[in-house]
């Protein structure tokens, strides 16, 4: 998939590889030709990735080359076992956790399983998550607990599966559960979304003492499909729901909704895998000292506050 | 054909002189007497159909005469985002919203007495921008349990909501987190938590306050959801049960502790708290 505000970039490049070829079958050397172009193809990416309106990083936030959980496992854990099943009724596939080594620090991660392919997301439902993945997340956040090893949750769904199963074994029962128990889990939580913040669904595993977004990641209330078919009454008005939402990293950091941005490579994840996950590593790992030099009391202490001042508002405050 | 319109629009203009002191069930269709449907607390008496109260009323019923008191009555929302949509200004129909219901916030939240006992209280009005879940919101329920947690009393929540506010973004998502963390308090203070779902309670209030009652009680008939219906039959596209995301449904599967006429509600609730020994 290419996307449209990226066809400028695709031109550049496709007139590389044209003279890659080119240089190759006539045996003439182009390569300052070559290099002036990449220079060119370069500086119209970072400009283009500078200037994103919201809507364009929300299609960056759903690319299907952007690194999804399984491609991050190996980049930036020394190993993963994985843990299966809710105890209950099965093991969603759409949400995955086990033990990691992130340096030599254990950790129990926890994630959104969105795939690549046709075939990986029909297996894993398009990272939507039922509800016995949210009670598989919340038996593992216990084992952590127990284990006393910090949680690293990874959001990345377009939100919590809306079907008739889902709701019959308790969809919003479950992502309350965890709402309440991850409020009161006596070790370290760091939750990051690595691409689409969907609602209940990403909240479902996403309360934190640290709250980090990739930059090009969102994170909303609603889709702005929905939000613009309920408000503007057409989901053809979606782009102006996204600015309105105020669903980018930036917008959310002055919000003080999440910590800190992680910086993804110019042009976003998807060119650069291995950069992506190194600056993770790096965060993750700075964060992980922080929290763990805190006594429990302390931790959950700030946790408490943490949330209270979302959206603190004094009486007498209003219009 | 003439003569026929005609009988239409007398019939017509002698229905909505019947209207004045008829009301007709949104559900069997029985005429009732307006009086006769408000002594009845809105409920039908043909069909026992619960129709939506406002928080006033809900508060007349369930809390004793002059014992309430309101706690962040002057909260109201605040326009973070500066949002605006296809028809105008969150701001704009926030003033509106006011001034229609004559209400602060979709919640009333304070203390006071049920049958003699001291309790901490929130009651949803969906009226109020559907009963959405804004920051205002969060923010006078979280305080309302940290009112209990500090006064050691129970605390009943009674919801009405579509779900969390759009027009307020993520921080509206927050609130959710908020509320819970809120009530994790009285748990882990062994206070007990009641929750009472009328109708609607969708979206982001049922999948967080509204769901983690130590007794979870709802109104006959009221739509109880996660996701909706809509959008359910869009995602699997195919016909759902006709009683499905309904308090009898939500029974059924295991999610609600029992289902309470409205009138009985205050009773019930005071008969439970009676078993709270601490």
């Amino acid at each position: 998939m290419d996307l449209e505000f990226e066809k400028p970039i695709k031109e550049i490049e496709n007139k590389i590889t044209e003279l890659k070829e080119l240089s190759i079958k006539s045996k003439v050397n182009f390569t300052s030709e070559i290099t002036e172009l990449e220079k060119r193809c370069q500086k119209q990416i970072e400009e283009i990735y500078s200037n994103l309106t919201s809507w364009q990083i929300l299609q960056i936030a759903r690319h299907p080359k952007r690194p999804v959980l399984q491609d991050y496992i190996p980049l930036i854990f020394n190993n993963f076992i994985e843990l299966h099943g809710d105890r209950v009724y099965g093991d969603d596939r759409a949400l995955i956790g086990g033990f990691a080594t992130l340096d030599h620090q254990k950790l129990m991660l926890i994630g959104h399983n969105k795939g690549k392919t046709v075939e990986e997301n029909v297996e894993r439902n398009f990272g939507m998550a039922k509800p016995e993945g949210y009670r598989k997340a919340l038996r593992l956040m216990k084992i952590a607990e127990k284990f006393n090893i910090p949680i690293v949750t990874f959001i990345d769904t377009q939100g919590a599966y809306p079907g008739l199963e889902a709701e019959k074994r308790g969809q919003a029962e479950a992502i309350a559960s965890n709402l309440t128990e991850m409020a009161q889990i006596e070790v370290p939580i760091i939750t990051l979304v690595t691409g689409e913040g969907g609602s209940g669904g990403a909240i479902g595993i996403g309360v934190g003492d640290v709250i980090l977004m990739l930059s090009f990641s969102i994170y909303s209330v609603i889709s702005p499909e929905g939000c613009a078919s309920i408000l503007w009454r057409d989901a053809k008005f979606a782009p102006d729901a996204a600015e309105a939402l105020q669903i980018t990293a930036p917008a959310l950091l002055k919000l003080k909704v999440i910590n800190e941005i992680v910086k993804e490579p110019i042009g976003s994840a998807h060119r650069n895998y291995g950069e992506t996950a190194l600056n993770i590593k790096k965060c993750l790992i700075k964060y992980l000292q922080i929290l763990k030099s805190q006594p429990v009391k302390k931790l959950l202490r700030r946790r408490f506050e943490l949330y209270a001042q979302m959206g603190n508002i004094k009486s007498k405050q209003g219009l | 054909m003439a003569w026929f319109k005609k009988t239409e629009t007398e019939n017509r203009i002698s229905g909505e002189l019947k209207l004045d002191i008829w009301t007709r069930c949104p559900s069997c269709e029985s005429h009732i007497y307006k009086e006769e449907w408000h002594n009845n607390l809105n409920v039908c008496p043909k069909c026992n159909y619960h129709d939506r109260i406002s928080c006033i009323q809900r508060l007349n019923l369930l809390v004793d005469k002059n014992t309430y008191v309101e706690l962040n009555p002057d909260i109201t929302p605040i326009d973070i985002l500066h949002f605006k949509d296809g028809k105008g200004n969150y701001k704009d129909k926030i003033k509106e919203t006011i001034r229609k219901t004559n209400l602060n916030e979709s919640v009333i939240t304070g203390y006071g007495q049920m049958n003699g006992k001291k309790v901490a209280i929130a009651i949803m009005d969906f009226r109020f921008l559907g009963g959405s879940l804004g920051s205002g919101t969060g923010q006078k329920i979280f305080m309302a349990a940290n009112y209990a947690v500090e006064h050691h009393l129970p605390y009943i929540v009674i919801s009405a909501s579509g779900g969390a506010r759009m027009q307020e973004g993520m921080l509206s998502l927050m609130q959710m987190a908020k509320t819970c963390a809120g009530i994790a308090q009285l748990k882990k203070k062994n206070l007990p938590y009641i929750s009472i779902l009328t109708d609607p309670t969708s979206g982001g209030v049922s999948a967080s306050y509204a769901m983690i009652g130590d007794v979870n009680m709802a109104e006959p008939g009221a739509l109880i959801a996660f996701a909706g219906r809509r959008v359910i039959e869009q995602t699997i596209k195919q016909k759902l049960p006709d009683n499905f995301q309904t308090a009898e449904y939500l029974r059924e599967h295991g999610f609600i502790d029992m289902i309470i006429n409205r009138k009985d509600m205050k009773k019930r609730i005071c008969e439970i708290l009676e078993f709270y020994q601490r």
